[in-house]
C-alpha cells in the first residue's frame, strides 16, 4: 500500500538479532509474586482481597476505580500473603500499594473463567465491558485502558483500526515473536477489536526489519480482505502512533488531539492477543511477553512472565549477567526507564528488560551546544530542541512552552544524535514536570481564591440578611409605635405632638446601634 | 546488584557514535586535500605560517580557558581551536609573516570566540573575524600574494630561505603576483574590458586545479569541492547552504554576464576564483554561526551568495566572502527567530490543523 513520508527520525542500530531468534518461553513459576495495584494510566485499583485469602488464577484482586482505570487479577492460584506496599516498577523506586501472592504451584484457573463462543455476536458495549473486566491495557508500554479506547466510537467517526506492530525501539522483539508465533490469535483479537469499534478497514503496520512477522501476519490475514499489511520503513520513531497514522494515511493528527480526530484508533498486537484471550477463553490479563536482552545478559530471551514476577527471577532464568551492566532498563533504550533495582515486579506495561554495557549506552561527558542542528533534523515533531533546551537552562520554561515543548513526544531522537551528548530529554521532562506542578499550584491557588471569595460572599450575605432583618424589625416597631401613638392620640384629637412622635421613633434605633 | 541509584536519568540509553571532536575531525579531514595542495604549491613559507597559526590558536585557546576557569583538556581536545586556526591559515596569503598568523589567531580565538563565551557561543565565524580584522589593519601584508612555486622545484625557497621569509621579514618581490580577482578588479577600474584582461590570466582549468596565485588554501576549487562532498556524505553539513550560496552567485553572474560580457565575468569565473568554494562548504556552513533550520539555511546561503557577488562586483574590495559571511552571521539569530520548521499537527501559524472534511469527528 502507499505510504507517506514523515519528517525527522533516526536510524539507531536495532540490535534485535540478540533476541529475535528466541522463541517465546514460559518462565517457571516464581516463589512469590508482587502485584502492584497501579499498572495502568489512571486511578489505582482498590484491593478486593484480604491477607491469608486463597485465590484461584484469574480471581479479581483489585477493582478498577473510576472512568480511566483497570482491575488487577491473580496471575496464578495461591495465598494472599499481604496487601501492603512494595517498590514500584518505576525509576523512582518508590513503594506503591501492592498485593503479595504466594503461588501454590497448581496454577489452577478459577471456575468462573469462561469465554464466549462467538465474540462477533456480541455488541460493541459487551465486548468493551469484557475487555475492561479483563484488566486489559495498552501493552505497547503506554498502558492506557484498552476498553476506553474501544469506546471512542461513541464520540468520533472512526474508519480504520491500525495495529502498531512497528516495534521501532531497538532491542525489543516481544511483539515480533508474538506476531510470528501466535499470528492467528493476534488476527482474531484484531478482528474482535475492529468489530467493537465498528470499523471495516484494518491496517497492520510492521517495520521491514521484521520480515518473518510480516509474512506470518500476511498469511494469517489472507482470508480477510479488509486487513492489509503495511511494510513500514525501519526508522525510529515509526511506532509513535501519530507518526504511524501519518505514514499510513498522510494525515497529521491535529495538535493536542487524538488519532481518533482523523478517524483512526491504534492498538498494539500484544493488546490484540490479550483481547483474543479475554473474549475466547475469558482469561484476564495476568501475563505478558517480555524481551530480556542486552549485551550484558548471558542468554537473551523472549519470556512469557506472570505479572508480579520479580526482575531478578527473570534475570536468573536468563543466566544472569555476563558482565556488570552499565544500565538496567525497563522498556526500549530510547524511551525506557532505568530500573532502580532488580527486586521490582514486572507489570502490564513492561515490554523489555535490558542490561546494557558501557559500549551500548555510549555515555560521554556533556559538551556545550554547537548549534549543529542535528536535533532539528532528527525531531519528528518539527521542533527546535536546542532552542527549547536553551530556554529551559535559563529558567524560562514559558519560553520553552511557547516554542512547542508540549508538542514534544519525548521520543529522544534529538538526544540520540546530539554530538555534544546533551541530555535534551532530561531538560524537556524536567520542564514538563515543572509546568505540570505549576499548573497544579495555579489551580490550587485559584480554587483557594474561589473558596475564600465564596466565604466572603457568604458572610456578606449573612450580614446583609441580618441588617435587612434588623431594619425590617425597626420599621415594624416604628409602624407599631406610630399606630399606638395614633391610637392613643385619636381620642384626644391633636394632643400628640410631632416631637413626641419623632422621639418614640428614634429611641429603638439608638439602643440597637 | 549495584544499580541502586535513585538518580533517575531520562533516556535515551543509546547514542549515535558521534561527538564534537568527531565533527571537527571530519571537517579537518575534508580540508586536508586542499591544504596539502596549498602547502605543496606555496612551499616552506606556507608550511611555517600554517604551523605558526595553528600553534598560536591552540596556545590562545588554552590561555583563555585557564583565565575563564574552564577545564582546559576537554575543550582543547574538542578540535574546535585547531579547526579555527586551520581555517584562518587557509585564508592567509601563503608567504605572510608569522605574526600575521599569530595576531589572526588572537583575534579569532580570544576576541571572536572566547570573549563571547567559548565554543558554541560566538555570533561570528572566528576565522572570518580574524581575516577581516587583519585585512583592515594590515592591508599590505594581507594582499601580498605570490605565484605558485611548488616544493622542491628549482625556484622554490628552501628550508632556511623559507624561515627567513616567514620569520625574518625577508622580501619576496621577485615572486609576487596578484590574485585573479584582484587583478581583474584593478584592470576593470582602469576601464579595460574583460575580453582584453582575461585571456592569459584566467583559464577555467587553472582556476579549478588551483595553480594560480591566491590564499594558502583557497586556490584549488576541485579539491575544496571534493572536501565539501565528503562533508555532505558524512552528514556533517546539509546541501542547503552551499547549494543556495553557489547557485545565487552563479545565477547573478550569468545574468549580468549576459547583460554586459565586457564588464561582468561569467559564473565559472566566480565559482572557481577566490574563496567561493571554501566559503560555501567550510565557512558559511560553520555550524555555530549559521541557522539551524533547513529553510533558514537556504535563506542564509542566498544572502551569502548575493553579498559575495555584490562586494566583488561593486565595492572596492576584490574579494567578499569574509564580509558576506560575517554580515549573514549577524542575521542568523533573526533568521532562527522567524524561520522555524512547522510543528507537527499545527499549521504555520501554530494553530492545530483543521481538516475541511472533519473526518472522525461525529456531530
Amino acid at each position: 500500500m502507499k505510504l507517506f513520508k514523515i519528517r525527522g527520525g533516526v536510524h539507531p542500530d536495532d540490535r534485535k538479532q540478540l533476541a529475535a531468534g528466541q522463541a517465546i518461553e514460559v518462565l517457571p513459576m516464581p516463589a512469590l509474586l508482587h502485584i502492584p495495584l497501579q499498572q495502568h494510566i489512571g486511578a489505582p485499583a482498590s484491593p478486593a482481597v484480604r491477607r491469608g485469602q486463597l485465590v484461584a488464577k484469574g480471581d479479581l484482586l483489585a477493582n478498577g476505580q473510576g472512568m480511566i482505570s483497570a482491575p488487577v487479577h491473580a496471575p496464578t492460584s495461591g495465598r494472599i500473603m499481604g496487601v501492603g506496599s512494595y517498590p514500584a516498577h518505576h525509576a523512582s523506586g518508590l513503594s506503591v500499594p501492592t498485593i503479595t501472592l504466594k503461588p501454590d504451584g497448581e496454577d489452577r484457573w478459577a471456575d468462573h473463567i469462561q469465554g464466549v463462543d462467538d465474540p462477533f455476536a456480541l455488541d460493541a458495549d459487551a465486548i468493551a465491558a469484557r475487555v475492561a473486566a479483563a484488566g486489559i491495557v495498552g501493552l505497547g508500554g503506554a498502558t492506557f485502558p484498552a476498553a476506553v479506547k474501544l469506546n471512542l466510537r461513541k464520540k468520533y467517526r472512526l474508519h480504520t483500526l491500525v495495529i502498531n506492530g512497528a516495534e521501532c525501539e531497538p532491542y525489543l522483539t516481544c511483539d515480533d515473536r508474538l506476531m510470528r508465533e501466535r499470528s492467528a490469535d493476534v488476527i482474531d483479537g484484531i478482528r474482535i477489536m475492529a468489530h467493537a469499534l465498528g470499523v471495516e478497514r484494518i491496517v497492520i503496520g510492521i517495520e521491514n526489519n521484521k520480515p518473518e512477522a510480516q509474512a506470518a501476519m500476511a498469511v494469517a490475514a489472507s482470508e480477510h480482505a479488509n486487513i492489509r499489511i503495511a511494510r513500514l520503513p525501519t526508522r525510529y520513531p515509526m511506532g509513535s502512533e501519530k507518526h504511524l497514522v501519518q505514514t499510513l494515511t498522510g494525515r497529521e493528527t491535529p495538535a493536542r488531539g487524538l488519532t481518533a480526530d482523523i478517524g483512526v484508533v491504534v492498538h498494539n498486537p500484544a493488546t490484540a492477543f490479550a483481547v483474543h484471550e479475554a473474549l475466547r477463553y475469558g482469561y484476564p490479563l495476568v501475563a505478558r511477553v517480555v524481551t530480556v536482552t542486552g549485551h550484558a545478559i548471558s542468554r537473551p530471551r523472549n519470556l512469557k512472565v506472570l505479572l508480579g514476577t520479580k526482575v531478578q527471577d527473570i534475570l536468573d532464568y536468563c543466566g544472569g549477567f555476563k558482565v556488570e551492566p552499565e544500565r538496567l532498563i525497563s522498556g526500549g533504550p530510547m524511551m525506557g526507564q532505568p530500573l532502580p533495582s532488580t527486586r521490582v515486579p514486572m507489570v502490564k506495561g513492561s515490554n523489555g528488560v535490558l542490561a546494557l554495557t558501557a559500549d551500548e549506552t555510549n555515555v560521554r561527558d556533556t559538551m556545550p551546544c554547537i548549534r549543529c542542528g542535528s536535533c532539528v533534523q532528527a525531531c519528528p515533531c518539527g521542533l527546535v530542541p536546542l532552542e527549547m533546551a536553551a530556554h529551559i537552562r535559563a529558567g524560562d520554561l514559558e519560553g520553552a512552552v511557547s516554542r512547542g515543548l508540549m508538542d514534544c513526544i519525548g521520543c529522544g531522537s534529538c538526544a540520540y544524535v546530539c554530538p555534544g551528548h546533551i541530555p535534551l530529554v532530561q531538560f524537556f521532562n524536567y520542564a514538563k514536570g515543572d509546568m505540570a506542578a505549576r499548573g497544579r499550584a495555579k489551580q490550587k491557588q485559584a480554587e483557594t481564591k474561589r473558596l475564600a471569595e465564596q466565604r466572603t460572599a457568604r458572610m456578606e450575605a449573612i450580614k446583609a440578611a441580618k441588617r435587612e432583618a434588623m431594619a425590617k424589625r425597626k420599621r415594624e416597631m416604628a409602624a407599631k409605635k406610630k399606630a399606638e401613638a395614633e391610637q392613643a392620640a385619636a381620642p384626644s384629637a391633636h394632643a400628640a405632638t410631632p416631637i413626641a412622635e419623632t422621639l418614640t421613633a428614634e429611641t429603638p434605633a439608638e439602643t440597637e446601634a | 546488584m549495584s544499580i541502586e541509584t535513585p538518580a533517575a536519568q531520562a533516556g535515551p540509553f543509546a547514542h549515535e557514535p558521534v561527538s564534537i571532536s568527531r565533527t571537527m575531525g571530519l571537517v579537518m579531514l575534508a580540508l586536508l586535500p586542499a591544504t596539502v595542495f596549498g602547502l605543496w604549491q606555496f612551499g616552506w613559507p606556507a608550511i611555517y605560517l600554517f604551523a605558526a597559526t595553528i600553534a598560536s590558536a591552540l596556545v590562545f585557546e588554552a590561555m583563555s580557558l585557564r583565565v575563564a576557569g574552564k577545564p582546559v583538556r576537554p575543550f582543547l581536545l574538542d578540535g574546535s581551536a585547531l579547526l579555527t586556526g586551520w581555517l584562518l591559515a587557509m585564508t592567509l596569503p601563503p608567504w605572510a609573516p608569522w605574526w600575521i598568523g599569530v595576531v589572526g589567531s588572537f583575534m579569532a580565538i580570544v576576541i571572536a570566540k572566547q570573549v563571547f563565551g567559548g565554543i558554541g557561543q560566538n555570533l561570528f565565524n572566528p576565522a572570518m573575524v580574524a581575516r577581516v580584522a587583519l585585512l583592515i589593519a594590515f592591508p599590505l601584508e594581507m594582499t601580498s600574494f605570490v605565484v605558485p612555486t611548488p616544493l622542491f622545484s628549482a625556484e622554490a625557497p628552501g628550508l632556511l630561505q623559507g624561515l627567513a621569509i616567514t620569520f625574518g621579514g625577508q622580501g619576496f618581490d621577485a615572486f609576487s603576483g596578484a590574485t585573479v580577482l584582484g587583478h581583474v578588479r584593478t584592470e576593470l577600474g582602469q576601464g579595460h574590458e574583460l575580453s582584453v584582461i582575461l585571456p592569459g590570466l584566467f583559464g577555467p582549468l587553472s582556476g579549478a586545479l588551483g595553480t594560480v596565485a591566491g590564499s594558502l588554501g583557497e586556490t584549488s576549487a576541485l579539491l575544496l569541492l571534493l572536501g565539501g562532498l565528503l562533508l555532505l556524505y558524512k552528514r556533517i553539513i546539509t546541501w542547503h547552504i552551499p547549494l543556495a550560496m553557489l547557485a545565487t552567485v552563479a545565477i547573478l553572474a550569468t545574468l549580468l554576464h549576459l547583460y554586459d560580457p565586457e564588464r561582468y565575468a561569467g559564473a565559472l569565473y566566480h565559482l572557481v576564483s577566490g574563496a567561493t568554494l571554501l566559503g560555501a562548504f567550510f565557512i558559511a556552513t560553520d555550524l555555530v554561526t549559521s541557522p539551524v533550520s533547513a529553510r533558514g539555511q537556504i535563506l542564509f546561503g542566498v544572502g551569502c551568495g548575493l553579498l559575495v557577488y555584490v562586494i566583488r562586483t561593486w565595492t572596492s574590495y576584490p574579494e567578499g566572502v569574509a564580509f558576506a559571511v560575517m554580515l549573514m552571521n549577524a542575521c542568523t539569530p533573526l533568521i532562527d527567530h522567524y524561520v522555524k520548521p512547522r510543528i507537527y499537527g499545527r499549521d504555520r501559524k501554530g494553530s492545530p490543523i483543521e481538516y475541511a472534511d472533519d473526518a472522525g469527528v461525529s456531530r
